[in-house]
């Protein structure tokens, strides 16, 4: 994706409470953040765990204003359900990328608790932010015990994205 | 969020923010009662050195303690939902007054557009009420500056100051730059002044002479403070008079537009306002909810442009603002609704619902997780006004239906919500010699706004075992006689209680005990399955709403999901769905 010097870039989680969506806009913002860039993000939480769809709006660039995304500037649409990609697909700029589990995907996720973790693999290679920084904010991120295996999803999201880029 | 050297940027969400600027200003005592979207500061708060923080058991009592710590010199911070402000408005219009000795300032978080309240009241009325002076962040980086601030100019002035927050300043997350906390070396005591603490009329109209005077004197700050400033636009064509996060939709909508940022938006600065319009050849007022900015400045004889009538409910988004001045209707609407919440797989409240729906109760409801129980296909609230009013409104039913009717009456209360203000509901209910049934949600936790503790608990914020105190107790003791308690997986129980209560015209509570899945995550639980072969697709599994079971014929449990509460094996007429281990 071609992105302009000084542009904010948008980035919409779209998913439903539960999935993970929180925890992976935070490691997003995290790795935006100590990668040097202006970023802001914006959701709304006392719902979240209820079930009910939930979005993360994140924009990052050399200087944020509005913590929304205005309507219909959605650069990348994350999408961790599908009802939700269609929901939400009225958002996205025209010629904006979307990111979500296809069919493709499907031996590659092997455990759904780490998908969130998967998606931003794939969506790390949309994003001018070396591996290791996006590996690191992982680390930090995830409990102890669970590391290996969201590096592990992250490396598996990688592969796939790659693979889908180079068809 | 680890403790930083001087000048460190963090990436901070307005809430945290606040916390960090009560922090830097030497806060000594935090009081609060959770409610979306300021739930998140009293816990941030807490976790800095040095501070006494409290869950309060309501936001009138919250700034109460808070009175009671500045009084005796300590800077204090006081954090509610906009609600909870008219909880607390009783001692906040009168503290107005009297004033303060440490710094005391109130945040109030709204919520424009009800994400999760009742209402979207616009709390900025309340300065004018109270004759306070508003600060309005617009980031998080302002959210922690001008709450620093605000407690030097509550000493300054000798008022409560008000912090507006909204939704979408509280729970964004944007990068702050933090500071060492001042050094605040105080010896706390309390000196006697009966004139200024003790509002008694002789007193109080004294003090409000000198409140009238000090809003003349906050009029002049108003003017001077660089919180309110004009950024200068490409050209004089077009000027835009703003507070709190619509600044930030402003810039990003009209970047070459003059703008005239308030971040002191009351009392106002006429002066700047009044050379900001004569000096650009258009000017708009663009504020969420009510048009209180507007209506000021209109008043003041200035030619300026407001939002139609149309925007003044819901909350102000970038297109919006775009559309208040080219007129352009952009909002995009997504292809399908958004899902609703809904109440947890293995809820312990979903048992109770279903036998109130079976017994066609008529139930007087209340704020929390449980207000989750309006929609289909549970359908089983008939009200909901605001903390507490589920007694009160059984009540008032019961004082004018026949009697027939009367006896199905139901409130049902979640347990930090009877803390909050239930209890004076009970008491005037049996003084009044009410009638209906009193039913008491414990699930051990204030659920609905992320898990926070309460008098029930036995644990405070800051995380010391205290005294459990018991809502049967309570009944008890304010003479309720038919008390029962009951695990609320058991459905037979409930309906023989509430059968049983139907049948007698005194008051009665039935309390459902047990702790909400989300908090208790160590139990180890059964899990629900279908027989298919069993499985006569009578959908009676589908009407108690579970997340956990899908609407596939014959239906399938999702083991990932499901909690093992044993209500759809309860509901199941043939007994085709059976509870496992795991």
């Amino acid at each position: 994706m071609q992105r302009e010097i000084n542009k904010t870039t948008n980035i919409l989680f779209a998913g439903i409470g539960g999935q993970g969506i929180i925890l992976a806009s935070e490691i997003t913002c995290d790795v935006l953040f100590e990668s040097g860039y202006d970023v802001k993000k914006s959701e709304v939480h006392g719902m979240s765990q209820r079930g009910g769809s939930v979005n993360s709006d994140i924009r990052f660039g050399a200087k944020v204003y509005s913590p929304l995304i205005p309507d219909g500037q959605t650069d990348i649409l994350v999408a961790f359900h599908p009802t939700e990609l269609e929901r939400n697909r009225p958002f996205l700029k025209s010629g904006g990328k979307i990111i979500s589990i296809t069919h493709d995907d499907a031996d590659a996720v092997s455990n759904p608790k780490v998908s969130n973790i998967f998606l931003m693999g794939k969506l790390s290679c949309h994003i001018p932010v070396r591996r290791e920084n996006w590996e690191n904010v992982i680390k930090n991120k995830v409990p102890k015990a669970y590391v290996e295996q969201n590096l592990a999803a992250f490396a598996a999201g990688i592969s796939q994205e790659q693979k889908i880029n180079n068809k | 969020m680890t403790e930083q050297s001087s000048r460190q940027k963090v990436f901070l969400s307005g809430n945290e923010a606040v916390a960090r600027g009560a922090y830097e200003a030497g806060v000594a005592v935090g009081t609060a009662y959770p409610g979306t979207p300021s739930s998140e500061i009293s816990p941030a708060l807490a976790m800095y050195p040095g501070v006494n923080v409290e869950w309060s058991v309501n936001e009138k009592v919250a700034l109460e303690v808070a009175c009671g710590a500045c009084f005796c010199g300590a800077r204090t911070l006081v954090a509610m939902k906009h609600v909870g402000v008219n909880v607390a408005s009783d001692p906040l219009l009168t503290l107005s007054l009297i004033g303060v000795r440490g710094g005391l300032v109130l945040i109030s978080a709204d919520d424009p557009g009800m994400h999760s309240s009742q209402n979207e009241q616009d709390n900025r009325i309340y300065a004018r009420f109270a004759k306070i002076p508003m600060l309005e962040p617009s980031d998080s980086q302002e959210s922690k500056d001008f709450t620093k601030l605000a407690f030097t100019l509550s000493e300054q002035f000798d008022t409560p100051v008000m912090v507006r927050m909204t939704t979408r300043v509280c729970h964004a997350k944007t990068i702050v730059e933090i500071e060492e906390p001042e050094k605040i070396e105080r010896e706390y005591s309390f000196e006697k002044d009966t004139q200024k603490f003790v509002m008694i009329p002789a007193y109080a109209r004294k003090r409000h002479v000198i409140v009238e005077a000090r809003l003349k004197k906050l009029e002049n700050f108003s003017e001077d403070t660089t919180l309110n400033r004009i950024e200068q636009g490409a050209d004089n064509s077009l000027g835009i008079i703003c507070s709190g996060i619509v600044y930030q939709y402003v810039k990003e909508m009209f970047p070459s537009a003059s703008v005239l940022k308030l971040g002191f938006s009351y009392p106002l600065c006429k002066n700047k306002i009044r050379s900001f319009c004569q000096s650009h050849k258009e000017v708009y007022v663009i504020e969420e909810l009510e048009p209180l900015l507007y209506n000021d400045i209109k008043a003041m004889g200035l030619n300026v442009k407001g939002k139609t009538d149309k925007l003044v409910t819901g909350e102000l988004t970038p297109n919006r603002v775009r559309e208040i001045i080219t007129g352009e209707s952009s909002d995009i609407v997504p292809s399908a609704p958004g899902r609703p919440p809904v109440m947890c797989a293995g809820c312990i409240h979903r048992g109770a619902f279903v036998t109130l729906k079976k017994l066609k109760m008529i139930v007087t409801g209340d704020i929390g997780c449980y207000t989750l129980g309006t929609l289909p296909p549970l359908s089983a609230l008939d009200t909901c006004v605001c903390m507490g009013a589920s007694i009160g409104a059984m009540l008032g039913m019961t004082k004018v239906l026949s009697k027939e009717q009367r006896n199905k009456v139901v409130a049902v209360i979640g347990d930090s919500t009877f803390f909050h203000s239930g209890i004076t509901g009970l008491i005037d209910v049996v003084y009044n010699k009410g009638a209906g049934t009193v039913m008491i949600l414990d699930n051990r936790t204030t659920a609905m706004t992320g898990q926070q503790d309460h008098p029930g608990t036995g644990m405070t914020i800051m995380s010391e075992p205290t005294e459990s105190i018991l809502p049967e107790k309570i009944a008890e003791a304010v003479g309720v006689k038919m008390i029962k308690v009951i695990d609320p997986y058991d459905i037979p129980a409930i309906e023989d209680a509430l059968r049983e209560s139907m049948n007698t015209d005194e008051v009665s509570l039935i309390v459902l005990r047990r702790v909400c899945v989300l908090k208790d995550k160590t139990v180890k639980r059964l899990v629900a399955q279908v027989e298919p072969s069993l499985c006569v697709q009578c959908k009676q599994c589908l009407t108690i709403g579970c997340p956990a079971i899908s609407s596939d014929m014959p239906p399938k449990i999702d083991m990932h999901l499901c909690n093992g509460c044993g209500l759809c094996v309860h509901v199941c007429k043939v007994g085709a769905i059976t509870c496992k281990e795991r």
